[in-house]
């Protein structure tokens, strides 16, 4: 079944990008770091996690502030670190496809569609208001004493902001979006989906212009909690920039990261009306769940390949004309070596010959923003023709046996690019992105 | 020119009852499901009342070799399986959840998505804080990160965060019901199951996926939960006395809503597809037809968005989408299940937006708002709400309208019982906390060839 014929549906263009990351927050800097395989990771800055089994992330720079962007607003006091990353890339993105200077932009035909996770907790006061109310010799807390403790400490400005939906609501906002508005949370897969979603929205012509991405931190007490207990992180805590190493036969768990990617896309026939800079097209999509386990990836990687078929016959290309790969490669076990096994199955004999590479490797997994950063080093990557590398690969794995681009980024010819963000619970999502046409 | 779709089975579960026919006397009688709260110890709150879906077992509804996997569910994810569950069984869909080893499966698992509107789950107060418990200094004293991080953490058991991540109510769902196409979890709080019903409705028209399992599922009866709604000033302190007669939407007496757990999954069919299926299968037949989906974004910063803007025009512009794509007028909509909350400023700007576009002719519609008697589910609550609006025009019945002795200026909602009307189009309204607005609108099934 096709989704319709391309004389039936609108073509999509990337006409801005913008990003906040471990490397900086700022296109061409940080691009300039990837390519020289710089390492984001460090000692974990946000609390105090040194006697966790991981002391360490990938943590947005520390003289990063939103207002450097957005300008002081009471309407964004207090939000939380998904929301501030996420107001600084997309006001980045705006930027650079004219926006700030386009009067004419109609808002109600502006959507925004994001893959963004929660905003981070109050812990100190969360903590507080559960110890008080716990009551030891029933092991239980205390609902009349829980509520007092939390009520006094809490505050509801900084509750409501843990909401999901809150980068999303800040962005509408600050930009004036009126259009479909929309927040998906498919743990890593988030934002690629929300790139496809945000796609389909304009083929179908519900909208002229989306805002589009994801924001995520989950380096915070609980998150790291959740993932050691989970042992999906690197525990190498003596060398933490080597700890990232997708496609390594010494992988051992991913690394967190944080921060938000943004995109501006939007219909060919409005860009080309704006004359907006158009810096890449969106041809392809693919979606698919996994349908397995709650823990694991179907070995066989049925759930990946059905993503990659799936936006390659999206976009209606043969799998030969992909130049690049953006993998999910997080530096699990796991996943590297299905999402191997899932590019082998699919390109055959030309897998070994296309260039592969995990900047997850450098600025750790962004979660639910990966793959909107992702998303934009495609865009870099046929802008330049250059592709970054995978750093940390000095022991290639036998069963991860393709061009990673170990190490040192290279030039090559890419006028097709693909980027593919495998969620936990098994969501699965493609994207193909061409030159601007 | 895409695909027509269907609605062919209805999961809802709420305190109203688990399934539709329970769901539906309910509707009909006017039965208020909101009471005192009994999942935990709210004397601590103002609020005092919710409308708890009671005790349920989960393993009633999975197959015998998940139920280990029920373990690691919170009651979201919980109530989310057993909807899909009586979802899937009411379409009559074999799927590997319900059918045995080698009895065939309506669809293959690639042409079958997922789309499930989830909340922000809390962690479980009690499990948690037993584990933080054992890292504080001293004899009570206060929590030492150090010792956490060493020690306290291992007292959560390894798949603790599973539990928590919104993605996992359609991550056991769509492996319950190996379900392998297009999958989503969208968390735009109370609008969250609104938009999944119309992110399925497009997948399956632009034909990605044959049969999709769409709504959404919340629990917010947990203390953390509960206090941010309370903290954000949606919930009602005036109905602890009577807590069937708290929730009033349209009411001028209203003052806030009440918490309602559950929503529900629905089953979206391509109607070629399931054509097919009812040639082989006796007395399948549609709730109605899903004809159009909008959505759009409310801009309310002296609220922060927490409040539609007050004449509704962020929401009007969803409902205008929804009729623009189902090609019909105001004029034409015979049933409207609103989004109702009964936060004055709510109600009063989706009542300004409905009479942006539909005039003076509003007064001649009926509004039947659900949470009065199964209060707000939140991301469950456009589910729950679709069900109904499904199950009145297969039923060709306005559900009865309670609480509301007064209504507001220019609306057609004042306490009713139920009764048999002419329905052919049915609108949905859905809006929340953040600003996000959908609508959709449901067509009374005919079937052409009788």
């Amino acid at each position: 079944m096709s989704r319709g014929t391309p004389t039936s549906r609108r073509r999509v263009v990337i006409t801005g990008i913008g990003w906040v990351t471990p490397l900086g927050h700022e296109i061409e800097a940080v691009w300039k770091g990837l390519l020289a395989g710089e390492s984001g990771v460090g000692p974990t800055r946000g609390f105090d996690a040194s006697t966790y089994p991981t002391s360490f992330s990938a943590q947005v720079k520390e003289d990063y502030d939103f207002r450097a962007f957005v300008g002081e607003a009471p309407v964004h006091d207090q939000v939380g670190s998904n929301t501030a990353f996420a107001l600084g890339a997309a006001a980045q993105a705006w930027r650079s496809a004219g926006l700030e200077d386009f009067d004419d932009l109609d808002r109600k035909r502006l959507g925004i569609y994001l893959g963004s996770g929660e905003g981070s907790l109050d812990f100190e006061n969360y903590v507080a208001s559960n110890l008080d109310g716990w009551d030891e010799q029933r092991h239980v807390v205390d609902g009349a004493r829980w509520a007092a403790a939390a009520l006094q400490r809490m505050d509801a400005t900084r509750e409501v902001e843990q909401e999901p939906n809150m980068p999303l609501t800040h962005l509408a906002m600050q930009f004036g979006a009126r259009g479909p508005a929309y927040n998906c949370l498919t743990a890593c897969a988030a934002s690629t989906q929300a790139i496809g979603e945000a796609t389909e929205i304009l083929r179908r012509g519900d909208a002229d212009v989306m805002i589009t991405g994801g924001a995520h931190t989950m380096i915070h007490p609980f998150g790291v909690t959740g993932f050691n207990r989970l042992t999906a992180l690197s525990t190498r805590n003596d060398e933490p920039q080597a700890a990232s190493r997708p496609f390594s036969a010494d992988r051992a768990g991913f690394v967190l990261g944080e921060g938000a990617g943004m995109l501006i896309i939007e219909t060919l026939d409005h860009a080309q009306r704006r004359g907006a800079p158009v810096l890449g097209e969106i041809v392809g999509y693919g979606s698919s769940a996994d349908a397995f386990r709650i823990t694991d990836m179907a070995p066989n990687g049925r759930g990946p390949i059905d993503a990659i078929r799936s936006a390659l016959t999206d976009a209606a290309c043969e799998p030969s004309v992909i130049d690049y790969i953006s993998a999910h490669g997080t530096g699990t076990h796991e996943n590297d070596s299905i999402e191997t096994k899932a590019i082998k199955e699919v390109f055959g004999e030309n897998a070994a010959t296309i260039p592969i590479s995990s900047i997850k490797s450098m600025m750790g997994h962004l979660i639910a923003a990966a793959g909107a950063v992702e998303a934009i080093v495609c865009v870099l990557a046929l802008r330049d023709q250059k592709v970054p590398p995978t750093i940390n690969l000095e022991n290639p794995d036998p069963a991860c046996d393709l061009d990673y681009i170990p190490n040192r980024s290279r030039e090559a010819k890419v006028d097709v690019a693909m980027s593919n963000s495998f969620g936990f619970g098994g969501q699965n999502d493609t994207l193909i992105i061409t030159k601007a046409p | 020119m895409s695909r027509r779709v269907v609605i062919s089975g209805l999961g809802p579960i709420s305190g109203l009852g688990i399934g539709i026919e329970q769901t539906w006397d309910a509707a009909i009688a006017g039965r208020s499901a909101v009471d005192v709260i009994s999942a935990f110890d709210a004397s601590g709150f103002a609020c005092r009342v919710a409308a708890e879906v009671g005790d349920f077992k989960v393993n009633q509804f999975v197959p015998k070799s998940y139920r280990k996997a029920t373990k690691v569910m919170a009651r979201d994810i919980a109530l989310a399986v057993a909807a899909a569950d009586r979802a899937v069984r009411d379409a009559k869909l074999a799927t590997s959840g319900t059918a045995t080893e080698d009895e065939p499966r309506s669809y293959d698992g690639p042409r079958m998505g997922c789309h499930i509107g989830a909340g922000l789950i809390a962690a479980d107060l009690d499990e948690l804080t037993g584990a933080l418990a054992t890292s504080r200094n001293g004899d009570g004293g206060a929590f030492d990160m150090q010792h956490w991080g060493r020690e306290g953490m291992k007292n959560l058991y390894p798949l603790w965060l599973l539990k928590y991540l919104p993605n996992m109510l359609a991550c056991h769902v769509t492996i319950i019901h190996d379900t392998q196409g297009p999958s989503n979890t969208i968390t735009c709080g109370d609008t969250s199951a609104t938009l999944s019903i119309g992110e399925s409705l497009r997948v399956i028209q632009r034909g990605d996926a044959d049969v999709c399992f769409c709504g959404g599922v919340d629990s917010k009866v947990n203390p953390m939960a509960f206090l941010r709604q309370w903290l954000a000033k949606r919930l009602t302190s005036q109905g602890n006395d009577a807590p069937g007669a708290s929730v009033r939407p349209f009411s001028r007496t209203a003052s806030g809503t009440a918490l309602g757990e559950g929503g529900g999954i629905l089953v979206l069919e391509a109607f070629e597809t399931f054509q097919h299926r009812a040639a082989q299968c006796d007395g399948l037949e549609p709730y109605a037809e899903l004809i159009g989906f909008g959505a759009s974004q409310t801009l309310h910063p002296e609220s922060r968005n927490l409040l539609p803007d007050p004449d509704g025009e962020g929401i009007a512009l969803a409902i205008e989408a929804a009729l623009r794509d189902a090609g019909i007028e105001p004029a034409q909509v015979d049933l409207i299940i609103p989004f109702g909350m009964a936060l004055p400023q709510c109600d009063q700007a989706e009542v300004n937006a409905l009479r942006t576009l539909f005039g003076a002719h509003l007064s001649d519609v009926p509004l039947a708002p659900v949470k009065s008697i199964a209060g707000n589910c939140c991301a469950g609550a456009g589910a729950l709400d679709a069900c109904i609006a499904a199950a009145a025009l297969k039923e060709q019945c306005v559900p009865a309208v309670v609480n509301c002795d007064d209504p507001i200026e220019g609306v057609m909602a004042a306490s009713a019982p139920a009764r048999p009307a002419k329905i052919d189009y049915a609108l949905l309204v859905g809006t929340g906390m953040g600003g996000q607005n959908a609508a959709l609108v449901l067509k009374r099934f005919i079937d052409e060839a009788s």
